[in-house]
């Protein structure tokens, strides 16, 4: 077991310099940033992964009328949303920050904020309408073409303003409050079960990865360990769901491309992927199955289906795959677009296949007490391209690992004994605080959690999506407006996970 | 070229969905029911014939969703606008609620998302009032039967919703046999989609999508969180960020429930929109 637990309190004068050590250290990243309202104070809370990929967790309190700490942002890029988030939902104000906007929540009276943790009615928060920020790019002719957050097709809710004199584009602009749903808060006093639920529901389209992690920090405070049975159960439905997210990007990449026979072709493979999932399970999302302490069922399918189905799908997908890769108009569109430095992936802590693209070999379900241990590691794709092509060859390979894994889990399923527990009971009153982490389809996935007699007092769901999207600022070097939409699909990423 | 002969490796794949029935969607799990006693649902022998009172007493089962009250004749009701299809109550009570198999759940009132339905509302009164919105749904959408634009705006959906709304394109589908298409612009639209439990700051653009869009239109709700909120408003406090259901922000003349709903039961709302579906389907009826 790697040290997960590890929680260092310090005062607000060294805490800074303690978290900057730490994830300037080679290897090292910050992971999360966040706050806890108390009573009278708040916590703020950095968690920072090291070279072996455990998580020190730095923590400092703010008492009483005290909002201010030091800003990260200069040394650590990766804090610049976490700031802004912290700050729009509990007022703290991080001093030293470049532009404090509103991120995930434009309040009207800056007095009155969610501030989870602190558990109680929060109906007197109102969001109010941001106005433009001040252009980040000046020159002569350059205007901003706002695009969202009603997008065309259905997309879900963002709004990028795009600074541009016509045709290249500088800097987009990225705003993300639209779909804000107070999540935070509506996690508290929940159940366990309940809150598996509602984790299902944060970015709806990693279903079985959200409630995984979830499970993962009950179990975490839990102490306990599930059946063998269950964690091979886990691993197949998210490998599914992986398999379904990495074909939606294939599909949205071939749909900007213009080619409506491949368009189609990756859009059956993933309409197969998810019908396979709902014969398994009930759900297109797998959803219900995952629960603190296990699984609720068995998938419904046999082995041998599964297998011949699984196999039969693969094959079709590498061989549309091959083709696609052999078509130059396709090609061309992706080489050398939206290319994110690795170096700036580093310094940024850039994780999933983003970061895979970008020079990282970070993947969760390749630490400690990963589940994956036990169904046998497969190797974990990378490349130092940085373009869209990288991400989609490095999503080409996960999906060949995942073909792997759910083989892997069909035979353990096989193997195991059909009427043997798939949970291990869970104390109703259960009190403590755990961690759990997954690797989703759009990168590393971490869920704090604190209970209280059994309900929970505080959930925080840092999802890959959130922890990436900024790094959409900064790779539109070279780029044009047509690229755009290559450049968004070829990130991934879900705009439900960002704006909580 | 290469892509022309792949594009027809595989045969036809598109469903005849609805001009004959569909396995796939016969058999999805789409909704939950109340097990009426002596109904075909009614597991003989489980209950014994004498316990009506003993059932009375009984609580009803937690639901994560508060989509579980007590109904008629000492029987729950279910509110498939709220209800997320967890199945929480069909494994705690399978006596008294039971998975449902079939994709057209749609329905034009939100109150047929009851069930069973309020004893005020199955008397004849109400069967006139429901072919009524019916006929007026039906004389508002005459001139988009064959050509129906859709448009779509996200209020807070969980992201799932869109796969299932973009899914409606790939070839298992394919609605453009049907004359149902997606538009850019919402001056082109004539049925609007709503997907999401109404977050605050969406209140504007939806608004400003409102007063552009075509007249006359169709709105349709996407979804229990689109329908009431869902898992995100649940609770006795409800949420300072989202309001609960587009209900009382838009003019919603179809309610598809579901968590997410699945492609199948879009597509049959789409059809129920335009009067193209079974005149007198009523998903909401006891069987």
């Amino acid at each position: 077991m790697p040290d997960t637990r590890a929680v260092a309190s310090v005062d607000l004068d060294s805490w800074r310099d303690s978290i900057v050590k730490r994830a300037s250290a080679a290897g090292g990243r910050l992971a999360v940033l966040m706050a806890t309202a108390q009573p009278d104070s708040v916590v703020v809370t950095a968690i920072v992964a090291d070279e072996q990929e455990s998580l020190a967790q730095i923590s400092t309190t703010l008492v009483g009328d005290q909002i201010e700490v030091p800003s990260l942002t200069d040394d650590l890029p990766a804090a610049l949303w976490y700031e802004r988030e912290i700050h729009d939902l509990f007022g703290i104000v991080p001093i030293g920050h470049p532009r404090l906007d509103p991120l995930i929540l434009p309040v009207e009276d800056a007095a009155i904020r969610p501030r989870p943790g602190l558990v109680g009615r929060v109906s007197d928060v109102r969001s109010r309408p941001v106005e433009r920020t001040d252009a980040q790019v000046t020159g002569e002719g350059v205007f901003v073409y706002p695009h969202g957050p009603v997008r065309s097709a259905a997309l879900e809710s963002i709004e990028y303003d795009i600074e541009t004199p016509g045709e290249d584009i500088p800097y987009p602009q990225i705003r993300v409050y639209y779909k804000h749903r107070g999540l935070e808060k509506r996690f508290e006093q929940l159940t366990v079960d309940d809150g598996a639920l509602l984790a299902e529901r944060v970015e709806g389209i990693a279903s079985v990865s959200h409630a995984t992690a979830f499970a993962t920090a009950v179990e975490a405070v839990h102490l306990t360990v599930i059946p063998q049975v269950a964690s091979s159960v886990r691993v197949f439905y998210a490998e599914l769901e992986r398999m379904a997210n990495h074909l939606d990007v294939v599909t949205r990449l071939c749909d900007a491309a213009a080619l409506a026979v491949a368009t189609a072709r990756f859009s059956w493979h993933k309409e197969r992927v998810l019908r396979l999932m709902s014969d398994c399970s009930g759900s297109r999302f797998g959803r219900g199955v995952v629960v603190p302490g296990g699984v609720t069922a068995l998938p419904a399918v046999g082995a041998d289906r599964l297998r011949s189905a699984v196999g039969r799908l693969a094959a079709d997908i590498r061989s549309d795959a091959d083709a696609l890769m052999l078509t130059p108009s396709f090609l061309d569109r992706l080489r050398g677009t939206g290319i994110l430095n690795p170096e700036l992936a580093d310094r940024h802590g850039a994780i999933g296949p983003i970061g895979r693209a970008s020079g990282s070999v970070h993947d969760v379900r390749h630490v400690d007490d990963s589940p994956y241990r036990d169904v046998g590691l497969l190797e974990v794709p990378s490349s130092d391209d940085g373009d869209a092509l990288a991400r989609l060859t490095i999503r080409w390979s996960e999906i060949n690992t995942s073909v792997g894994y759910l083989l892997e889990a069909i035979h353990d399923l096989d193997r195991s004994n059909p009427d043997g527990p798939l949970t291990v009971p869970i104390t109703r009153d259960l009190t403590g605080s755990g961690i759990g982490r997954v690797e989703a389809p759009q990168g590393e996935l971490i869920y704090l959690l604190q209970l209280d007699g059994g309900r929970i007092r505080r959930c925080k769901p840092r999802t890959a999506s959130f922890h990436n999207l900024p790094l959409f600022h900064a790779v539109f070097t070279t780029d044009i407006l047509t690229d755009f939409p290559f450049i968004e699909a070829s990130f991934g990423l879900s705009s439900a996970g960002v704006a909580m | 070229m290469a892509w022309i002969t792949r594009g027809l490796r595989n045969g036809v794949l598109t469903t005849r969905y609805p001009r004959r029935p569909d396995e796939y969607a016969d058999q999805f799990q789409g909704s939950v029911d109340v097990v009426v006693p002596g109904s075909r649902d009614d597991p003989q022998g489980s209950v014994p014939a004498d316990s009506e009172t003993v059932l009375a007493e009984r609580p009803l089962p937690p639901c994560p969703t508060g989509a579980i009250s007590w109904g008629d004749n000492s029987l729950p009701r279910i509110d498939r606008g709220r209800c997320i299809l967890c199945g929480r109550c069909v494994e705690d009570q399978p006596d008294r609620f039971t998975q449902r198999q079939g994709s057209e759940v749609a329905v034009v009132d939100r109150r047929q998302l009851l069930v069973p339905r309020p004893g005020q509302d199955s008397g004849r009164n109400a069967g006139g009032d429901l072919d009524e919105l019916r006929r007026s749904l039906s004389a508002r959408t005459r001139r988009f039967r064959r050509s129906l634009y859709l448009r779509h705006i996200d209020l807070g959906s969980d992201g799932s919703e869109e796969w299932e709304i973009t899914a409606l394109l790939n070839p298992v589908y394919d609605i453009h046999r049907l004359g149902l298409f997606f538009t850019t612009t919402p001056r082109h639209a004539d049925l609007l989609m709503i997907t999401g439990a109404g977050a605050r700051s969406m209140i504007g653009p939806l608004q400003r999508t409102l007063e552009a869009i075509a007249r006359p239109f169709v709105v349709m709700a996407v979804g229990a969180d689109a329908i009431s909120g869902g898992m995100i408003a649940a609770g006795p406090d409800g949420s300072y960020a989202v309001v609960g259901g587009v209900g009382e922000l838009a003019p919603v003349d179809v309610w598809v429930p579901g968590s997410p709903p699945s492609p199948f039961m879009i597509l049959s709302g789409l059809l129920l929109a335009v009067g193209r579906l079974g005149a007198h389907s009523d998903p909401g009826a006891t069987p």
